[in-house]
């Protein structure tokens, strides 16, 4: 199985050590990885704010640079529900059929898709799970406490074989962050409360570290705890499964 | 005025917004315990929205079995395809009747008409006798929630604004003590009304009744003390049959608040001897919605109020902040298609995070729809120039590998160099409470690069 890596751009700019630990942890999983350099973004941040069709040029792309390949995957939950979901917009020939069909978010990919647990892996700290909403409610990783059904939650078993680490229970276990692409701007005041809940919950439960398989929410959630100086980090999903693996 | 202009002052008041958070947040919780308890909840969900789908592929018909059967329990039908037609029906059969005193239990179909100004300017008086709808009457504003109109108002607020309107004495805001004056005060509105008009939660095509759903009784005070009773409902509150009412009861109250049924359930099936009983039947913009494909199962909303509860949106910025008359995600996908322009920013007042979809018990894709409206919102309705240009370059660079990249690694030079009163200037709104990102020596095109080269 050829495995195409997805970087999404804000990972390769800004978050280039999520992107390594995302590559690094695949290999160490004797996957057959690729990444291709010329990828640019999914077009998600136009389709949120309505220029989906701005946004058609970008898709096509992602076609070109994936096509190869018989599975995508990506440490970002929100960008690969963007490909899966949205790709509609392009005309449904078998090549995007099969990227849409074939792209996957990282711990979605290793339980689901390789059947593999993490060994060796340890990270002895408090750590507190973000359920990004489009990794819950889009892609499924996890049951959501809305509907009335079994419990599960891909990235808990994931970390739970994480040895040391220890996961703590939060009070709203998947209210939204309030990143939402462009809402954390256009809609700052919510935006931006929101975020300062969602942290406070994870303090308020003596969480040291934040994790999650979408680093956007995380982003969001470090500009808050850099600026007002609070005690707790966050770190992507991947860097964690990675550590001294 | 948009809604994250309205959201942004309702926030300048923390403390509030954490109630207001709280406050819905512990009806949320008590509508997850309900649903839990019901087996086959899930089912339950598919069903009514296979129901709902149902009646508006057909609602010709069932409108029209509706009013027939309806008419031969001696209840008069009456079509309004506008609010102002309605308004008109309503006024005349209260003229008829020399009606001047009118109670109105809980009905957002007659919010949405603006009925009460209409009929204030007629000289007629219209008290609202749900508690909440009271409160929100003498306050002279609109409900900033659908079940639970006054949740803006914090117990002291009303204390206040019952000094000042009913002359109690201040209590602290003692919720036993300001019922009971309120229900005092009412309790004469209720003896000397002479007509009361009712919402409609469902309407039965099979038996010509129809069901309104309270939990205070004064549908039913109102309906049965007075002369005339006009319900008032849209056209999409048809349900085939008597027999599903035992799905949307189910469903209906446990997502609202939890409880498991409302504490009436009031079937008006005719009138009782030598009064009157009328339903106004509405469309005002509700055809258009069905002629919508992507939006028409928005119709199938039975207005509980779960999106509102659950959306951290809305509990964080209030109801009144989506100037609309049903606010939240419903809200949102149904006022752009009564007046794109004035509802623009609402699709947009949502991180798409899905709750709202999760939890509606009729499966209405809120936040699909949501998404949709945007692209609609966008092309048809004027953008700031700077958003639009900034949006569409953005998208030509995104299809064009080498600029784009550039243009990563020469945001990330700026962001590491530049001075830090530009970077956080006042144009940078993720800026003003937030901390960018650090920047790292390279990208990870870079790192890979290197690592490749290195072997």
């Amino acid at each position: 199985m050829k495995v195409g890596l997805f970087i999404p751009c804000y990972i390769n700019q800004l978050y280039p050590n999520v992107a390594i630990a995302t590559l690094e942890l695949l290999e160490k999983l004797n996957v057959d990885v690729y990444y291709p350099l010329n990828q640019t973004c999914c077009g998600q941040p136009l389709g949120n704010s309505g220029y989906e069709s701005d946004a058609k040029g970008a898709c096509q792309l992602f076609v070109e640079n994936f096509k190869e390949y018989d599975v995508v995957v990506g440490p970002s939950g929100s960008c690969v529900h963007h490909i899966v979901e949205h790709f509609d917009l392009l005309p449904q020939t078998e090549e995007v059929k099969k990227i849409r069909n074939n792209t996957f978010e990282l711990c979605e990919f290793i339980v689901k898709v390789l059947g593999k647990k993490i060994e060796g892996a340890s990270f002895p700290h408090k750590v507190g799970l973000h359920k990004s909403c489009h990794g819950l409610r889009g892609l499924k990783l996890g049951s959501c406490s809305e509907k009335v059904e079994p419990y599960f939650s891909i990235e808990e078993d994931l970390l739970n074989e994480v040895e040391g680490l220890e996961l703590m229970s939060l009070n709203r276990k998947d209210e939204c962050c309030g990143f939402g692409g462009t809402f954390s701007v256009f809609e700052e005041a919510i935006s931006v409360k929101m975020g300062k809940d969602k942290i406070q919950d994870h303090l308020d439960n003596g969480v040291e570290i934040i994790t999650g398989a979408d680093h956007s929410c995380l982003m969001h959630l470090e500009g808050l705890i850099n600026r007002n100086k609070q005690p707790i980090k966050v770190m992507h999903i991947a860097e964690i499964l990675n550590s001294s693996l | 005025m948009s809604h994250s202009k309205k959201a942004k002052i309702f926030n300048k008041n923390e403390d509030k917004v954490n109630w207001h958070d709280k406050a819905l947040w512990f009806v949320r919780e008590k509508r997850d315990v309900a649903a839990n308890k019901v087996k086959g909840w899930e089912h339950l969900r598919d069903y009514a929205s296979g129901i709902k789908a149902n009646v508006l592929s057909n609602l010709d018909n069932y409108l029209v079995e509706f009013e027939s059967n309806a008419i031969k329990n001696g209840i008069k039908v009456h079509w309004a395809s506008n609010a102002e037609e309605h308004n008109t029906i309503v006024h005349k059969i209260l003229q008829k009747h020399n009606a001047k005193n009118i109670v109105k239990s809980k009905s957002m179909l007659t919010e949405e008409c603006h009925l009460n100004p209409y009929l204030e300017a007629q000289g007629i008086e219209v008290v609202d006798t749900d508690l909440g709808e009271y409160i929100v009457q003498i306050a002279k504003e609109a409900p900033s929630h659908i079940v639970l109109p006054a949740i803006h108002k914090t117990k002291e607020e009303v204390d206040e604004l019952f000094q000042e309107h009913l002359g109690t004495t201040p209590s602290n805001g003692n919720p036993e003590y300001l019922t009971n004056e309120a229900r005092k005060h009412l309790r004469s509105k209720f003896l000397n009304a002479d007509a009361a008009i009712t919402g409609v939660n469902f309407a039965v095509a099979e038996t010509g009744g129809f069901v309104v759903c309270t939990n205070e009784g004064n549908a039913d005070m109102g309906a049965h003390l007075a002369k005339v009773h006009i319900a008032c409902m849209g056209i999409e509150k048809i349900i085939p049959k008597e027999e599903h009412l035992g799905i949307f009861l189910c469903l209906l109250a446990r997502s609202a608040t939890g409880q498991p049924i409302t504490t009436y359930s009031s079937h008006f099936n005719k009138p009782i001897e030598g009064n009157e009983m009328h339903i106004v039947i509405v469309d005002n913009g509700r055809t258009e919605q069905l002629n919508r494909e992507d939006f028409r199962s928005s119709l199938h909303c039975i207005r509980c109020g779960a999106c509102m509860n659950t959306c951290p949106i809305y509990r964080r910025s209030g109801g009144h902040s989506y100037d609309a008359t049903i606010p939240g995600p419903i809200g949102s996908i149904l006022s752009p298609g009564k007046d794109l322009k004035k509802h623009s920013s609402l699709p947009f007042a949502s991180t798409l995070c899905g709750s709202c979809t999760n939890v509606c018990p009729v499966k209405i894709n809120i936040h699909e729809q949501l998404y949709k409206w945007r692209q609609i919102v966008v092309k048809d309705v004027k953008q700031p120039f700077v958003k639009k240009v900034v949006l569409k370059i953005t998208g030509w660079l995104m299809a064009r590998p080498k600029l784009f990249n550039l243009l990563g690694k020469s945001g990330r030079f700026i962001l590491k160099y530049a001075p830090r009163f530009v970077v956080y200037s006042k144009l940078n709104a993720w800026g003003n409470a937030r901390e960018l990102p650090k920047i790292e020596k390279q990208n990870f095109n870079q790192w890979y690069k290197n690592r490749n080269k290195n072997g």
